[in-house]
């Protein structure tokens, strides 16, 4: 235990170096778009759900800030036997998951928090083949190793890694499209993005929220330093 | 009903001295009148206090400290609960704030000389508050129960194993299990809610009544009792109230400015006031790749770390921090004041400041070995500075002081010299445009600006001197 610590403290941070240096390529994140929120909540709906929950958000709460009706979101958002009030459970219970992946897939309610938009838009449009890599059959670029197959790749079609070697160690430089899906590169993106959109807004709701009180809190607190500077100045007139 | 009203006065002041102690500690408590920026800190502190005693009591009524519940929890506040996410930010904003406020309050100690006789005391209440502040922040840290709250707590609480022959036992006894685990969450809560405020508290109180006893400082660093009126009032003093009540709402206000800014737009401030792994719940099979503690203790990280041997960077890093307490006794110069002192000293700090800002840093970075090296000189600096000062504040050539108090020119009065700085750095065109007037053009004037720096590096190193 002692010696685990220890080499924690010390060593650790020097796989950061290692594991980083993949370049993200940055989401266009805007939550005034909720139409864009609304298409990436089918999406996660249809995608996600299956294995990941995202049981801090309800129902209700996406029907109340995207503006849509509850009958509606019950109807096109939320998967069949739903209740208005519920959270984003997914299906697939704890015990099968271990079966068949060897792990929980984790809740993403907070992943756009703690991965950022940018990580997730890059990591969701890298998986490549590599065949006998693991049963999956995929790897990604910014995920090396990763336990989850590509689920867009009807839609994206599959990617195989250019590879360069680089003072003796293979280096993935690029990914090229072998074989196209039923979207373009450009709708994909464009679906990847919506779906970032989506969870950055699940990661945090109240986000738009609270930056259109802020405007007014701050103009409170000018109007506030004001006066209190005027009063801080006719008390302090006579001081010499 | 205004006899009636007198008569409940009355009563009350028969019973209690509540008069006497608004006098003696606001309406007749005479401060030094020419405190300057610096002096807002403290009563700003006191603000944050405040703020994180009353979010703190509605955090507590929805957070469930156990270790199953504790993140979920978290999130149920953020969402479900009404204006909880509000509370939820002001309490976490307000513990970074709580630093820099008490970092700044501290430096001020520093450079005005607050520490030295006959303030030693309300110093050492001072650092006892900042090491009670350091534990409450602590514990703080790990009830979100996420990945940085879970193994930060497990790397900060096996230091205790480095202790020789103890150490495993004692690291267990704080742990209260083999590992970080709902029994080290359960009595962390209850010492981040219940036992160190509590202590906070106390320490706040004697470091009130210590300072109102032998009186403020101020920037000139002279004792302002030693010269009164007729009626034995300091003639440099003005009463505490109302003229530094109605000052410090100011502060007060440009603060709320500040920290409502953080909360509304940033709140989890780049990552250095919510750290992002903190989002993942806390997983004792998945270590981070990166454990950073929260930006206020990476100085102090970075001087565990530079240390080879663990053992000796625990103590290295508690000696960083006991140093402080000896400040009083370190410190032989005859003079409190940097308007006074001698370069030796301006130099010292200097460095110091340096060294700690960039502890601060390397605290969050990972430990290269280029970066450990850095850190390793910069914890010699740290050190230095207090260990060498006996020598070199002996020997420091200080500059009279005066017995008066003086007057600088204020924030206000500095306004038409800072324009004027702006007008020599800024060049002006006059351009016509296309429908028969002219456009004023903006440029930056390098002559001018080159002209500035010069005059501010030759500031600077009069001002060493």
């Amino acid at each position: 235990m002692k010696k685990i610590l220890y080499t924690l403290l010390f060593l650790l941070p020097f796989n950061v170096l290692a594991s980083s240096g993949v370049k993200l390529d940055s989401a266009d994140i805007d939550l005034n778009d909720t139409m864009a929120m609304e298409r990436g909540a089918k999406y996660y709906v249809t995608y996600c759900l299956g294995c990941h929950s995202a049981k801090h958000i309800r129902y209700k709460r996406i029907a109340i800030d995207l503006k849509l009706d509850e009958a509606e979101v019950l109807k096109v958002v939320a998967p069949f036997g739903a209740g208005i009030y519920d959270q984003m459970h997914s299906a697939m219970n704890a015990h099968d998951a271990e079966k068949w992946f060897g792990t929980t897939p984790p809740d993403l309610s907070l992943i756009a928090r703690s991965r950022g938009a940018d990580w997730l838009y890059t990591y969701l449009r890298s998986f490549y083949t590599e065949p006998g890599k693991s049963p999956l059959g995929v790897n990604n670029v910014v995920f090396p190793d990763v336990g989850m197959p590509n689920v867009f790749w009807q839609l994206q079609g599959s990617q195989s890694a250019i590879k360069q070697k680089i003072d003796g160690q293979d280096v993935i430089t690029g990914l090229k499209l072998d074989q196209p899906g039923q979207m373009t590169p450009q709708e994909f993106d464009k679906m990847v993005n919506d779906l970032v959109n989506f969870l950055v807004y699940v990661g945090e709701p109240v986000q738009l929220e609270r930056q259109q009180m802020g405007k007014y809190v701050l103009f409170f607190i000018l109007m506030f330093i004001a006066l209190a500077y005027l009063l801080k100045k006719e008390y302090w007139k006579d001081v010499h | 009903m205004k006899q009636k009203m007198n008569q409940c006065s009355e009563w009350l002041l028969e019973r209690f001295p509540l008069s006497d102690l608004w006098n003696e500690h606001m309406a007749h408590y005479y401060a030094p009148k020419n405190f300057n920026i610096w002096y807002f800190f403290g009563s700003l502190a006191l603000l944050v206090l405040v703020n994180q005693f009353i979010t703190g009591i509605l955090l507590t009524m929805n957070y469930k400290p156990d270790a199953k519940l504790a993140f979920d929890s978290v999130e149920y506040i953020m969402r479900d609960v009404n204006w909880g996410w509000l509370v939820r930010y002001m309490h976490s904003t307000g513990a970074s704030a709580f630093f820099i406020v008490v970092y700044l309050h501290m430096f001020r100690g520093l450079i005005y000389g607050s520490f030295k006789q006959p303030r030693e005391l309300i110093w050492i209440f001072g650092m006892l508050i900042f090491v009670c502040l350091m534990a409450e922040a602590f514990m703080g840290y790990l009830l979100p129960w996420g990945q940085m709250s879970y193994w930060g707590a497990q790397v900060i609480i096996s230091l205790f194993s480095a202790i020789p022959v103890i150490g495993d036992e004692l690291s267990l006894w704080v742990r209260g299990d083999y590992v970080v685990s709902d029994a080290t969450l359960n009595r962390f809560f209850a010492f981040h809610v219940i036992a160190v405020p509590l202590v906070l508290l106390i320490l706040v109180f004697l470091h009130i009544v210590a300072l109102h006893e032998v009186g403020s400082n101020n920037p000139d660093g002279i004792e302002i009792k030693q010269s009164k009126d007729p009626w034995g009032h300091p003639v440099d003093g003005i009463p505490f109230h109302p003229y530094y009540t109605v000052k410090d709402i100011v502060g007060v206000g440009v603060f709320m400015f500040f920290f409502a800014t953080v909360i509304f737009y940033m709140p989890e401030l780049g990552g250095y006031f919510l750290e992002h792994a903190n989002f993942i719940p806390a997983d004792p099979l998945k270590t981070p790749e990166h454990i950073a503690p929260v930006w206020y203790f990476t100085p102090f990280y970075a001087i565990l770390r530079a240390v080879p041997d663990k053992f000796a960077g625990v103590i290295a890093m508690g000696g960083a921090i006991v140093v402080l307490f000896m400040l009083p006794w370190l410190d032989r110069s005859p003079v409190k004041s940097i308007r006074y002192r001698g370069g030796m000293f301006k130099k010292a700090l200097a460095l110091f400041v340096i060294a700690f800002v960039g502890l601060g840093y390397l605290g969050t970075q990972p430990a290269t070995p280029g970066a450990t090296t850095v850190a390793r000189v910069l914890t010699a600096v740290y050190f230095g500075f207090f260990l060498l000062m006996p020598l070199y504040t002996r020997w420091e050539k200080t500059k009279p002081v005066p017995n008066r108090l003086t007057t600088q020119p204020s924030l206000e009065d500095r306004i038409p010299a800072l324009l004027a700085l702006v007008d020599e750095v800024v060049e002006v065109h006059q351009v016509p445009d296309n429908i028969g007037g002219t456009i004023t053009k903006k440029r930056p004037n390098w002559s001018g600006i080159s002209a500035v720096l010069i005059r501010f590096a030759k500031n600077l190193k009069k001002s060493l001197d």
